[in-house]
């Protein structure tokens, strides 16, 4: 056991051996040394800038990480001395949090009902979900948000809510619940593939996928049931697209297609919690949420069944007696302080940099990228605003390709669930920044909304609507200009 | 002019010379120059990876032993020397944070938290993350698995197949190598929560024998005992072939290792950036935020890091240790002798004498309260009781830890700026290694 005992050592008191006399090579060294300094030479690092398309996709805060690890890193930016608190919010969003009463009593109260015990089972290392390989294969990294359509007493809801819940299973389902409480029900499902044709020969299959619930826990549905089957989407870079300057966002909506373009864009007005009143969807695959803080404390709420200050109810409907008789983890459950280092986490998760290992393929993608109008709705480039709350993230520019306004996606991809004001075929464009790390930091991640498509290249052959002619131009281009579009997006 | 008078002559000048020379150097023992400190933070780097072999290869011992002759003494052995192989393994962690190629290679060496479930037996109480199909694999009563549609045969439990485990099916909660899944296969899981006691694995866990053989209080198959044997000795066997690669990364004299890079190619600056990033992160990010932070917070024993073993106030000493070698330039190693050589505190206290004294003062400070953890623990009370929601002077004692490492942190941050490494983040894709 001696071994280790503690070396009980005063560290000043111990031998440290010293340079021998000065020579004069060291002095010039140390001369030349200082003039570096003092001429505030730091040895550059980047490669020669492209002014479109920096590699530092978000700004100061960018990494440059690209392994499994490329979306759990702290904004590059944060000082040493406040990086405790990405660590610790990482911690709480990383470990389950248990079922109330118990020992741990500042991570208890899951439930009664749940989708998951940890946020990162979802946000797979930080990154994408993925849909369920078939009818028994786990879906915990996708969830069915559920509604009914408004009557005239309940129209006035809509404002503060987006969509009506379902006055059995309220606004989302919940699959697993607490010992004691019946599960919500199950989903299961079906896939049904087609073939595309593009105009080079080459056939890609895309799978529609088909969500039915099963093994209802509190009574049959009714036929006015609505669901909208939703991925996790990826942590990286939130903070910076809260960032954003309003009015910049606001520039590039066309709600009416004053331009012609074929192309929309429209705000999502949706509520905001902390102010008590509408402001701009920025978060969620139709931009429902406006705020990091508001969308953590939502999925706390929906996903995990945690309260907060400001959503201190269980999601537990009336006729849900069980779950509304279980036990609480403490009111709240997750701390204001605990959600502030979760906020602060969520906010600083940095966006990796673009990598350019192919660049003269890659430059002809993003060439591709632009003249096939891809970035009509994949903005690519904003420059952030001051965020009060979050100093490393002010000032930065940014390339996360989108423009976080919705755009009709066509009857192939809509869930005809209402949000707010986005439609039921209306989605928000989802940044692309990163994306072509999304396999290496989860190999099951998919893409699009219900995580149907399982290659960037399914993902466009699935744009519709406003999109079509954008996915048309896809469909007809040679092989080296497709493969160069997929490098490029691969780059990011 | 007489021969007298031209050596007076000479002598003079040779004296105005020599006080020219003086004038015109610094003070003190001489100017330290950055490079002989990088050169040193590789030779302690070198030592610490050297010595954490070593006590690997006597935790092999150990395990043989006991594996060999199971009984409540030899468990009791090998608990010992994992013990002692982690008094220097902590002290090397702070070359793993600003070092890309250590910090890559530490998920198979050190990762932490883990759904021990994928190894052995749990309680029922055992909390995982729920989709992680991985989390009640049981591999020692399974030889084969099914994992989110992946069959995996591990029929054989070979250092190979143990390392492929490591975050299967895509949670980092998968942790099949390394020190904190031998600590699980010696200890068992901790089920006094935050009261006394750690893991308790009674040793017929490995007894090869159908009469005898357990999983826990309970009578098991012996295969369990077998698989058991195997799994304890694979995962010694990989770590012990992990730190060979690492010692290979810091050894002197190799052309183009890890060491040769650092110390010969990266600029100074970028060097010196590594050094202190490393020690600033460990002290605030991991020790004072991710180890000792949450846990506090919390109040779970879920958090501690040494928890099956309720060694977590050592582990969190000798990391601090870690950064205070570094600072240094000096190690002591298991032999006793001292690596010492020029340090960051010369090339600090070189361009500001105050601030190395109060770096000084704050990592002294740090090493106190932490060793407060250590003393609590030898009386009795560990870091899982210190962290109960009812423990108010134990909460404050951990408090006092996390502050003094808050300090510490600040203080890296300021000598960083004093030696000239005006941004002191992560690093960037300017180096490849």
């Amino acid at each position: 056991m001696a071994a280790f005992e503690l070396i009980t050592r005063k560290s000043s008191s111990a031998p440290r051996s010293r340079r021998g006399p000065v020579s004069w090579l060291s002095v010039l060294t140390l001369a030349a040394l200082v003039a570096l300094v003092l001429s505030g030479c730091e040895r550059s690092t980047t490669a020669p800038p492209k002014p479109e398309n920096p590699s530092r996709s978000g700004g100061a805060t960018t990494v440059f990480d690209t392994s499994d690890k490329a979306y759990s890193l702290p904004a590059a930016n944060i000082p040493i001395t406040k990086r405790d608190r990405f660590f610790v919010g990482n911690a709480f969003f990383k470990q389950p949090w248990v079922i109330a009463p118990a020992s741990t009593d500042a991570r208890d109260g899951l439930g009664p009902m749940y989708n998951t015990n940890t946020c990162q089972g979802c946000h797979i290392k930080d990154g994408r979900g993925h849909a369920p390989v078939g009818p028994n294969a786990d879906s915990v990294s996708l969830l069915i948000r559920l509604s009914i359509p408004p009557t005239k007493q309940t129209r006035g809801d809509l404002g503060k809510f987006g969509a009506i819940p379902h006055p059995l299973y309220g606004g989302q389902l919940q699959d697993r619940a607490i010992p004691g409480v019946t599960p919500e029900g199950r989903v299961e499902v079906t896939y049904t593939e087609h073939a595309v044709t593009l105009a080079d020969a080459s056939v890609v299959k895309l799978r529609k996928p088909r969500f039915e619930i099963k093994d209802w826990g509190y009574g049959a549905p009714g036929d006015e049931l609505m669901i909208s089957a939703r991925v996790a989407p990826p942590m990286i870079g939130l903070g910076l697209l809260e960032a954003i300057p309003e009015q910049a966002i606001r520039k590039g909506a066309d709600p009416d297609d004053a331009d012609g373009d074929g192309i929309s864009g429209r705000v999502n007005t949706v509520w905001d919690f902390d102010r008590d009143q509408t402001a701009m969807g920025r978060y969620g695959w139709k931009a429902g949420q406006p705020s990091v803080r508001q969308q953590t404390t939502a999925a706390f709420a929906g996903d995990m069944g945690l309260t907060s200050s400001r959503f201190p109810e269980d999601d537990c409907r009336p006729v849900q007696e069980a779950c509304l008789q279980a036990a609480s983890g403490g009111t709240p459950e997750v701390s204001d302080a605990i959600l502030d280092e979760v906020v602060f986490y969520a906010e600083h998760v940095a966006v990796p940099a673009r990598r350019f290992d192919k660049p003269k393929q890659q430059a002809q993608g993003e060439a591709l990228f632009k003249a096939s109008g891809c970035a009509g709705c994949h903005t690519p480039k904003f420059v952030t605003g001051e965020h009060k709350d979050a100093p490393y993230l002010s000032g930065q520019t940014i390339t996360p390709y989108t423009d976080l306004l919705l755009h009709d996606m066509g009857e192939e991809l809509a869930d005809h669930r209402p949000e707010f004001s986005a439609s039921g075929s209306e989605w928000r464009t989802p940044p692309l920044w990163g994306i072509g790390l999304a396999k290496t930091v989860s190999s099951k991640a998919t893409f699009l909304h219900d995580g149907r498509a399982r290659t960037l290249l399914e993902a466009i052959l699935w744009h519709g609507g406003e999109a079509r002619p954008a996915r048309d131009s896809v469909v007809q281009m040679s092989r080296a200009e497709r493969e160069a579009l997929l490098a490029f997006l691969n780059s990011l | 002019m007489p021969k007298s008078a031209r050596l007076v002559v000479i002598g003079l000048c040779a004296l105005v010379i020599a006080a020219l020379l003086w004038w015109v150097g610094p003070r003190g023992a001489g100017p330290v120059a950055p490079q002989p400190v990088i050169e040193q933070y590789a030779e302690l780097a070198h030592a610490v990876y050297a010595d954490s072999l070593l006590a690997a290869h006597d935790l092999h011992d150990a395990v043989n032993l006991f594996t060999a002759n199971p009984s409540g003494e030899t468990l009791a052995k090998a608990r010992s020397a994992w013990r002692t192989a982690r008094v220097p393994y902590m002290q090397s962690e702070v070359f793993r944070f600003g070092n890309p190629p250590v910090d890559a290679w530490e998920g198979q060496v050190n990762a932490w938290p883990l759904d021990e479930g994928l190894i052995d037996y749990v309680a029922t109480s055992y909390v995982y993350e729920q989709g992680n199909n991985a989390a009640q694999a049981n591999l020692i009563a399974s030889p084969s698995l099914q994992i989110g549609g992946e069959t995996v045969d591990a029929t054989e439990l070979t250092p190979k197949l143990l390392a492929d485990l490591n975050e299967i099916g895509g949670s980092e909660a998968n942790v099949a190598t390394g020190y904190h899944a031998i600590e699980f296969l010696l200890w068992g899981q901790d089920l006094n929560g935050t009261n006394a006691g750690a893991g308790e694995r009674p040793y017929t866990d490995y007894v090869d024998d159908p009469e005898i053989c357990t999983d826990g209080e309970q009578k098991a198959p012996v295969s369990h005992c077998q698989r058991r044997i195997q799994y304890l000795q694979a995962a010694t066997e990989l770590l012990i072939n992990d730190l060979e690669y690492m010692v290979g990364l810091w050894a002197p004299n190799v052309a183009d290792n890890y060491r040769a890079k650092f110390v010969n190619e990266l600029p100074e600056n970028e060097a010196l950036r590594r050094i202190l990033f490393g020690m600033g992160s460990l002290a605030l990010g991991e020790l004072a935020g991710e180890r000792m932070k949450v846990a506090l917070i919390a109040h779970s024993t879920e958090d501690e890091h040494d928890c099956f073993s309720d060694n977590t106030h050592n582990s969190h000493y000798y990391d601090a240790l870690g950064i205070a070698n570094v600072y240094h330039g000096q190690y002591e190693r298991r032999d006793g002798s001292l690596v010492s050589g020029p340090s960051v505190e010369d090339l600090l206290t070189d361009s500001d004498h105050q601030a190395a004294a109060e770096l000084d003062a704050a990592m002294e400070t740090a090493l106190t309260d932490l060793n407060e953890l250590v003393q609590s623990a030898k009386q009795g009370q560990h870091f899982d009781q210190l962290i109960s929601s009812g423990n108010a002077t134990g909460n404050k004692k951990v408090q006092a830890a996390i502050d003094s490492l808050v300090e510490l942190a600040g203080e890296i941050q300021r000598a960083s700026g004093l030696v000239g490494i005006s941004k002191l983040q992560p690093d960037n894709a300017g180096h490849e290694f």
